[in-house]
């Protein structure tokens, strides 16, 4: 039997041009004016993809994990012809629907039914098989009653829940989906996950894309881990979850900005664990470099799991604290570790002058690792199944 | 059935082509892309539908009393119907440019999450906008009734010279709206220039004033570039009793043709990277 998806020498290279704020499109009187004067950018090419090959069988689901900016979402955009690869070519045997996202072209002006026709069709649906299976889809959903109310109306949750209705009742042979089960309520999730499971049952073609690796592990037999572009590893989950789980750090427990950046960032960044179990506190000392003509702004550290999992943020001080100036500021942040069962957690530094506006945002830079148990007398070990934090707790 | 080829290979460059067998694979996709833009246009509105009759009715009266009071000469027609009639067709033109030229921007969000043949967003804007011309032209049928002792109409002519007329209409619609649409996704500030360009375009075709107001006679093969132009003036010499000018409208095919090629090519040329530009 042939593949049915033949994905032969992908790459898909970038520009990154170092003169502007990244944005991709330009505007006419900048290419103007760049006619006139001596171009001072200086063009890097980026390779979000750079050789990758695999098949797929049909009937197969095939998990594709990997750190932020490994490539997932590039390789899920070229499978779903959304953008072109530089090189390579893809074969495919069969008609594919891609979710990278629930509810494309939602309109909120719309009702609930008209919505279900216009994205149904959106996502590659025929007008007569969304009639045959619009009853299906409202109950699946739960909205009945709202159907013929505009969507703006409707609460976050329940376009979301009608979004995911449409698209749990796609019938393509090959099927790409990105993240979307990470949003929605953890039952709706099961439910979507099931469905999942019954569609692949029926013997189609399912490559997911996910953080959750758990997700990944219980519903698909084998497993992709792309790592900077390139397939590191292809073979059954469990085995490329394993590795990738135990895989070396890639962080340390000191970062430094290596780039030369124009806007208040983070200059440094070392942490270390102080302390024992129960009362084991996290120091991060932390170099800032302010601006005269910056917004004053504050500080917070999201906590991690390896797995990606959020688990805490820390918010030294809420208030906007860092004035402008032209120093370089540095900063002891000791944050109370209370709770946290033995595993490796990395750390996100965040700068800006408001929750919702951001200087500088280093991610994943400084990991620690824990080892002993927050439970004194504990011998049996912790799973992050059960959660990455075991609160104090005792009977009165 | 999906609407999606089964078996297809995805490669780094795409041949030119109009991509027609696949526009037609995902008709119903441009349907409910057509309806949606219809349906939200008049729900936000109060007027409804009547906002598409009302528009170009108040443009009417407005340059009516205009070309009245400053005594430019409207040929033969009445005012109300020498203006409206360009009006109407004028019309398909500017708002078809316009939500085309924009409709890459305001499309974003699918067009970076979901495949399909670009074109059908501007084939869309341009249906929307000839769904208002068939709206706007119930009045104009009722106004023709109302002056018919005014005008002279031979049905022969009307069947040949009218759908000529649209064709020229749609063809340089389509062909400037694609064009504008490619531009204006790399070049953001495209947009801004976009209703300029349609507001000068409208002085330079003879909307509110006859082309007999020029004593150089060379003029009208200059204004033919625009093909709005001949567009214009073969739907009024359905109803003045005019007769073409051969020329000019040959000129204006022909451009309009131009247009066309030049908007689709570049179009598809650049229409692959539109999701990494979005």
């Amino acid at each position: 039997m042939k593949a049915i998806l033949e994905i032969r020498d992908i790459s898909k290279r970038f520009l990154i041009q170092h003169n502007k704020q990244g944005q991709a499109y330009m505007s006419l009187r900048e290419s103007l004016s760049s006619l006139f004067k001596r171009n001072t950018s200086t063009q890097e090419d980026f390779y979000a993809l750079k050789n990758v090959s695999f098949n797929v069988e049909p009937g197969e689901c095939i998990g594709i994990i990997g750190k932020n900016g490994a490539g997932k979402s590039t390789l899920l955009k070229i499978l779903s012809r959304i953008t072109p690869p530089t090189t390579g070519s893809i074969v495919s045997r069969g008609r594919m629907a891609s979710l990278l996202e629930v509810g494309t072209g939602f309109h909120p002006e719309l009702t609930g039914r008209e919505n279900v026709f216009l994205n149904g069709s959106i996502l590659g649906m025929a007008r007569k098989e969304i009639q045959a299976k619009f009853d299906e889809i409202i109950d699946f959903s739960g909205t009945e009653k709202f159907l013929d109310t505009p969507l703006k109306f409707y609460s976050s949750g329940m376009q979301l829940r009608l979004a995911f209705s449409v698209a749990a009742f796609l019938e393509p042979e090959i099927m790409v989906i990105d993240e979307v089960l990470a949003v929605g309520d953890a039952e709706f999730q099961k439910k979507c996950i099931g469905k999942m499971e019954d569609v692949n049952k029926d013997g189609r073609t399912i490559l997911f894309v996910s953080h959750d690796l758990n997700a990944v592990q219980s519903l698909c037999k084998s497993t992709i881990l792309l790592k900077d572009g390139q397939v590191s590893n292809i073979g059954k989950s469990e085995d490329i979850i394993n590795h990738y789980l135990h895989s070396g750090p890639p962080a340390g427990n000191t970062w430094v900005q290596a780039a030369n950046i124009s806007h208040p960032h983070f200059k440094k960044l070392e942490v270390k664990l102080e302390g024992k179990q129960p009362n084991l506190k996290l120091v991060i000392n932390s170099s800032i470099q302010c601006f005269a003509n910056m917004v004053p702004s504050y500080i917070a550290y999201d906590i991690f799991s390896k797995i990606g999992t959020p688990i805490a943020q820390a918010i030294p001080n809420p208030e906007p604290f860092i004035r402008p100036s032209d120093n370089t500021i540095n900063l002891t942040t000791v944050i109370d570790l209370e709770g946290f069962i033995p595993a490796d957690y990395y750390i996100d530094a965040w700068l800006g002058p408001h929750h919702n506006e951001t200087y500088d945002w280093p991610k994943e830079c400084v990991e620690f690792s824990i080892v002993e148990s927050p439970q004194k007398g504990r011998t049996y070990p912790h799973h992050p199944n059960h959660g990455y934090i075991v609160p104090n707790s005792k009977i009165i | 059935m999906y609407l999606c080829l089964v078996e297809y290979e995805i490669k780094p460059h795409q041949k030119l082509n109009l991509g027609l067998k696949e526009i037609w694979l995902y008709r119903e996709m441009l349907f409910f892309f057509t309806w949606r833009d219809i349906k939200v246009k008049y729900k936000q509105t109060a007027l409804g539908f009547a906002w598409a009759i009302l528009q170009p009715l108040f443009l009417m009266i407005l340059f009516s009393l205009a070309g009245a009071a400053l005594n430019i000469p409207s040929e033969s027609l009445p005012h109300p119907l020498f203006t409206y009639s360009a009006l109407i067709l004028w019309m398909i033109f500017s708002t078809g440019v316009t939500t085309a030229g924009n409709s890459m921007l305001s499309n974003a969000n699918i067009i970076r999450k979901i495949y399909f043949p670009r074109l059908i967003i501007p084939i869309s804007s341009v249906s929307t906008a000839l769904f208002d011309f068939l709206m706007a032209f119930i009045v104009f049928v009722g106004m023709l009734i109302y002056y018919h002792d005014r005008i002279s109409f031979e049905l022969g002519k009307f069947l040949l010279v009218f759908p000529l007329s649209i064709i020229i209409t749609i063809v340089s619609t389509f062909g400037v709206g694609t064009l504008l649409a490619a531009i204006t996704i790399k070049y953001r500030d495209f947009r801004y220039v976009t209703p300029y360009l349609v507001q000068v375009l409208m002085f330079i075709t003879p909307v509110i004033y006859p082309i007999s107001i020029f004593h150089f006679t060379g003029a009208r093969y200059i204004l033919a570039i625009n093909p709005m132009y001949s567009a214009v003036e073969l739907f009024r010499s359905c109803f003045n009793g005019q007769i073409l000018d051969l020329r000019s409208v040959g000129i204006s095919l022909l451009s309009a043709l131009v247009f066309f090629i030049v908007g689709i090519y570049y179009f598809r040329k650049t229409e692959a990277y539109f999701a990494d530009l979005a």
